[in-house]
């Protein structure tokens, strides 16, 4: 507990990195993934065709192998990007594909006379996807899009292989120099991860007691 | 629509449908199932696809997807057999939503007319639940001042007592009813032959994707031409 207090500093840099690659994360892989579902359910066929080479290609290769293209591929055609940025990306551009079918999946569930009736009063495809269509969705892949969001918290670690300074990367840190403190250290590194976690499985499933739709 | 063919595969929904219905007609379709004659109905506002012929209202061709087809099915509306109606919004945000997002109407103005067109099809004080916590045959009525709200040239009506109670098709029906005396122009697939004696100027006896007969009601329930429409009217009536 005292080596906790001492090093209450390094812990909470690592703890606000990892919260905000979260964060930022979690933005790129909702807005990106909601629009690769709509690609993958859209009438015209390149669209779909280019969504699901997208979901296929992020969701079969290993995250790691991801940030590597990300920080040390892409300089490789002069385009460097900083650690902490390339983190983000490669985190949200990855959980991107899984949102694209978990919100897809939902989609499916929303009977296809919803989609005709909007599209029989004359709203476009976009109009009766915005107003019908997802907001139904939504309700129904609230506890699957939990699931990812939380795999996406604990997939932040990998860049603590990539000279990102999150929470993961205290644990060789911290051990190396203080061994003796190895339970300390992973109970610290533990709790950093549950207090944005646990409030996220709390969240979701409020929101999907709040959103409950009656059929 | 003139020469109209579709296919399912290898099976002829549609073989070379000629069919023209004027301003204030009411036609109501039937046949045996399977006969195409719902496919028939899904085609007037292309939620089927043809292969061959043409469909034209008024003098419009039906335009491929995209804004100019969104715009034609503004004008043509449509009940489905199972109400389809939005089941995350509240019965007047379903009325009001064509006029407000198709239309461009105020949320005041859509929400005056929505109200008139709920009590005028008997469901006015069900305005603020949603659908689900209605009965089917409010919820179709509800679908049907849905579908009124767009101010539509043409009405379709797929099955649209098939999935209600007995003693609730009465109250759908006296609601379309309303509507034929009215004037508007409607095509109307259904088995209620009561209807169709009642409302309708002609009647189109479908068969294995070909219309077989089209006449005035008196003419074709009381002397059918074709066997196959004397055989179907003997069944069906016998009960």
């Amino acid at each position: 507990m005292q080596f906790l207090i001492d090093n209450f500093d390094l812990f909470w840099d690592a703890f606000l990195t990892t919260l905000s690659l979260s964060l930022l994360a979690c933005l790129v892989a909702l807005v990106l993934g909601t629009l690769l579902a709509a690609m993958r359910v859209s009438p015209i066929a390149p669209l779909r065709g280019l969504a699901t080479f997208y979901v296929e290609t992020f969701r079969n290769t290993p995250l790691t192998v991801v940030f590597f293209f990300m920080i040390f591929g892409l300089p490789q055609i002069d385009f460097v990007i900083g650690f902490f940025t390339g983190a983000v990306l490669s985190v949200g551009l990855y959980t991107a594909a899984f949102v694209c079918e978990a919100l897809r999946s939902g989609i499916n569930s929303v009977s296809p006379g919803q989609a005709e009736a909007a599209r029989a009063l004359g709203l476009t495809f976009g109009q009766s996807l915005r107003e019908v269509v997802l907001p139904q969705a939504f309700r129904t892949v609230v506890p699957p899009l939990g699931n990812v969001l939380i795999a996406m918290v604990k997939n932040t670690s990998i860049a603590a292989g990539f000279s990102v300074s999150e929470l993961s990367s205290l644990l060789p840190r911290l051990v190396n120099a203080s061994a003796g403190d190895l339970t300390a250290i992973l109970v610290g590194v533990v709790v950093g991860y549950m207090i944005i976690t646990l409030p996220s499985a709390l969240a979701v499933h409020r929101i999907e007691r709040r959103v409950a739709i009656l059929r | 629509m003139s020469g109209v063919d579709k296919w399912f595969g290898e099976l002829h929904v549609l073989q070379d449908i000629d069919l023209s219905i004027d301003r204030g007609e009411v036609v109501v379709v039937i046949g045996p199932s399977g006969s195409g004659k719902s496919t028939l109905c899904r085609t007037i506002n292309r939620l089927e696809s043809i292969e061959n012929g043409e469909i034209t209202i008024d003098g419009q061709k039906l335009p491929a997807e995209g804004k100019e087809l969104a715009k034609l099915r503004a004008d043509v509306g449509m009940v489905f057999q199972s109400f389809n109606l939005f089941a995350h919004k509240s019965v007047l945000e379903n009325v009001t939503m064509g006029p407000i997002k198709v239309r461009k109407q105020s949320k005041a103005d859509a929400e005056k007319r929505a109200r008139e067109l709920l009590d005028r099809v008997g469901v006015g004080a069900q305005a603020d639940k949603v659908p689900a916590q209605l009965s089917g045959g409010q919820q179709q009525r509800v679908a049907i001042a849905r579908a009124l709200a767009m101010d539509p040239k043409v009405m379709l009506f797929d099955e649209p007592t098939s999935a209600l109670d007995p003693e609730m098709i009465n109250e759908v029906l006296e609601v379309m009813v309303g509507l034929a005396r009215d004037g508007m122009t409607m095509v109307v697939v259904t088995h209620e032959m009561g209807f169709a004696r009642k409302a309708a100027n002609r009647v189109v006896f479908m068969d294995g994707g070909r219309i077989v007969e089209s006449a005035t009601p008196e003419e074709f329930f009381t002397n059918p031409s074709s066997d196959r429409a004397k055989d179907f009217l003997s069944k069906i009536l016998n009960h």
